[in-house]
């Protein structure tokens, strides 16, 4: 039977459509990329709430930052690598210096984008993202969760990232389950070592925790879907339980979530650890699953990381 | 709708004051930006003392009109202005660039002191000002909202997306002021990056444009009380202005743009401040 994938910029949609409902303060900005981050769901309800910017991400973040001075809820709209690496320094000055609610979507996370290559695939934002003050990160781990943080995002008075992903990811949550930004959730218990993973990543985890229970490696993982502020409790009792950390992003290794966890572990409780993400390269075309073979992100290369982790 | 204007010879007493003030202020921090803070004392004095609906004693009202400082480094004035019309103490202007002072290098926002937004970083007010006069259309308020430019500012590109955008928009609430003062850190910004002509540049991009004397607190005046009569588009005022006006030694120099006088030169400079009176 085929696992049901569901992109979770849908999950943004749907959580868009909500708030238009039930928040009237919430704008939408789009810089051109409307139907793809799925910004058009919502302006299709709410035209009158739904900011056209063209191809213009600097102004659209300042823009933002206006709106929001003026008790507006913006979320502006775009692929991850024009949210976060171009208009860095606008989210760093107009944004977070004035630590307003301004949310912005960065969909196309990652190299699971596939063939549109390097240029539109978004590796760095966690990293970029993270080094401002006042500014939340998160990745949604599928689309239910990502629906649940977008709501979230709206209702805390501070800049919120949302990373989202282009392509299908199979569901890890459900409806009921509660969702808190900076609350990691512990997935599968486990002792011998911690798999802490965020994003489209976490599904790999599971599936190798899977793999190693089966071959008698007990493994907990926890879906790290704020990396930040990160969920430090968590990650300082895996270092304390288990023999190990094996953190996985579909991201670079520079600054990512890893280097957040390791932050954390090397600096209370020093375990070994092993980050798995892009290594500080660029992405290239390809198809989703032929890419995350070969940056190895599936779950037989956490499985190979582990044994290594492991001494076995 | 005519206003009531001030009177003229004390709106350019007091644009003595304010300059003589810049220049204390700026050398008690020992840095600061000279030139481009003393080219805009008349803007930013006719804004506070003739066009803008505000009041010092309730800095929150939610009607009064915005201004934003996009050319961020032109701060001193800004805070001199506002201690001037008692959005704090005077006391507080000594305390510029210094550690702990809530009057940054740069400002930061604080409502309650008059500072609308954070800005210093070159390109981004516009945009925040764009931000402020959309919100305002959206939910029906009347504010208006005015940004102050440098000239070597509008080099950036974030100028230019906005002044697309505010036009696309139709924001007659929004009106915008370049100060022209022809001189970046650099040099003449007609060796460093020309950015003339500007008449031509906003009028293409779908602005009114209004091109004043920029030491002229009655042509700036009559310049603020012809954009309020424009609709359906946003306007600027191309204000012509001098950098380091009011001192002969400090006037065109770009040498001016990102230093404080020392002691002597601030009283020298105090001199032929007193014989302008």
């Amino acid at each position: 039977m085929e696992i049901k994938k569901v992109p979770t910029r849908d999950g943004f949609g749907k959580g868009l459509l909500e708030l238009g409902k039930n928040n009237k303060d919430v704008v939408v900005l789009s810089a051109d990329l409307t139907e793809s981050t799925r910004a058009n769901w919502f302006k299709n309800e709410y035209s009158e709430r739904f900011v056209s910017c063209g191809v213009a991400e600097e102004n659209m973040m300042s823009v933002a930052a206006g709106m929001a001075l003026e008790g507006k809820v913006p979320f502006c709209c775009t692929f991850g690598v024009f949210a976060a690496g171009r208009a860095w320094n606008q989210l760093s000055i107009s944004v977070s210096y004035m630590d307003l609610n301004v949310n912005i979507a960065g969909t196309h996370g990652g190299i699971s984008v596939g063939p549109d290559g390097a240029t539109h695939q978004a590796l760095e934002e966690i990293t970029l993202m993270r080094a401002l003050p006042n500014m939340m990160v998160v990745v949604p781990a599928d689309a239910i969760e990502a629906k649940k943080a977008t709501i979230a995002a709206a209702s805390i008075p501070h800049p919120v990232y949302l990373r989202f992903t282009r392509c299908g990811v199979p569901l890890v949550s459900k409806e009921e389950d509660e969702f808190i930004i900076g609350k990691a959730k512990t997935l599968k218990e486990g002792s011998d070592l911690t798999v802490i993973a965020c994003g489209n990543m976490v599904c790999e985890a599971l599936e190798a925790a899977q793999i190693l229970q089966e071959q008698g490696v007990s493994v907990r993982v926890i879906n790290m879907h704020t990396p930040k502020p990160l969920d430090e409790e968590i990650v300082l009792k895996a270092a304390k339980e288990t023999k190990g950390i094996i953190t996985c992003e579909e991201h670079t290794v520079v600054g990512g979530l890893g280097s957040a966890v390791a932050e954390v572990v090397c600096q209370n409780h020093p375990v070994p650890m092993k980050l798995i993400g892009v290594k500080n390269q660029f992405g290239q075309s390809g198809k989703t699953e032929e890419l995350m073979k070969y940056y190895e992100l599936t779950a037989s290369d956490i499985v190979k990381r582990a044994k290594e982790l492991l001494g076995a | 709708m005519m206003k009531k204007r001030p009177d003229i010879n004390e709106l350019k007493e007091k644009a003595i004051k304010i300059r003589s003030t810049i220049l204390k202020m700026l050398q008690i921090a020992g840095s600061g930006h000279t030139g481009g803070s003393l080219s805009e004392v008349e803007i930013i004095l006719t804004l506070y003392k003739y066009e803008m609906s505000h009041n010092s004693k309730k800095p929150e009202w939610e009607q009064r009109d915005r201004f934003i400082l996009s050319k961020g480094h032109g701060c001193p004035t800004l805070y001199a202005v506002l201690a001037d019309c008692g959005y704090f103490s005077e006391d507080l202007l000594w305390t510029l660039r210094k550690m702990g002072s809530k009057l940054q290098g740069h400002p930061q926002r604080n409502v309650p002191l008059g500072l609308e937004a954070s800005t210093g970083s070159l390109g981004q007010g516009l945009s925040i000002a764009l931000g402020l006069a959309l919100a305002a259309k959206m939910d029906k308020k009347d504010f208006r909202t005015y940004c102050l430019m440098g000239d070597g500012e509008l080099q950036e590109g974030q100028i230019w997306e906005a002044a697309m955008m505010a036009s696309f928009n139709k924001l007659d609430n929004l009106c915008g002021i370049v100060d022209n003062n022809k001189i970046q850190i650099d040099g003449f910004l007609k060796d460093v990056m020309n950015v003339e002509p500007l008449a031509e540049k906003w009028e293409s991009f779908g602005w009114e444009v209004i091109r004043v004397d920029g030491h002229d607190v009655v042509g700036l005046m009559d310049a603020f009380d012809k954009v309020r009569e424009i609709k359906g588009k946003p306007s600027v005022i191309l204000a012509d202005t001098i950098k380091g006006k009011g001192i002969s030694f400090m006037e065109n120099k770009a040498s001016w743009h990102g230093v404080a006088p020392k002691e002597d030169e601030v009283e020298k400079a105090l001199v032929e401040l007193k014989k302008q009176k």
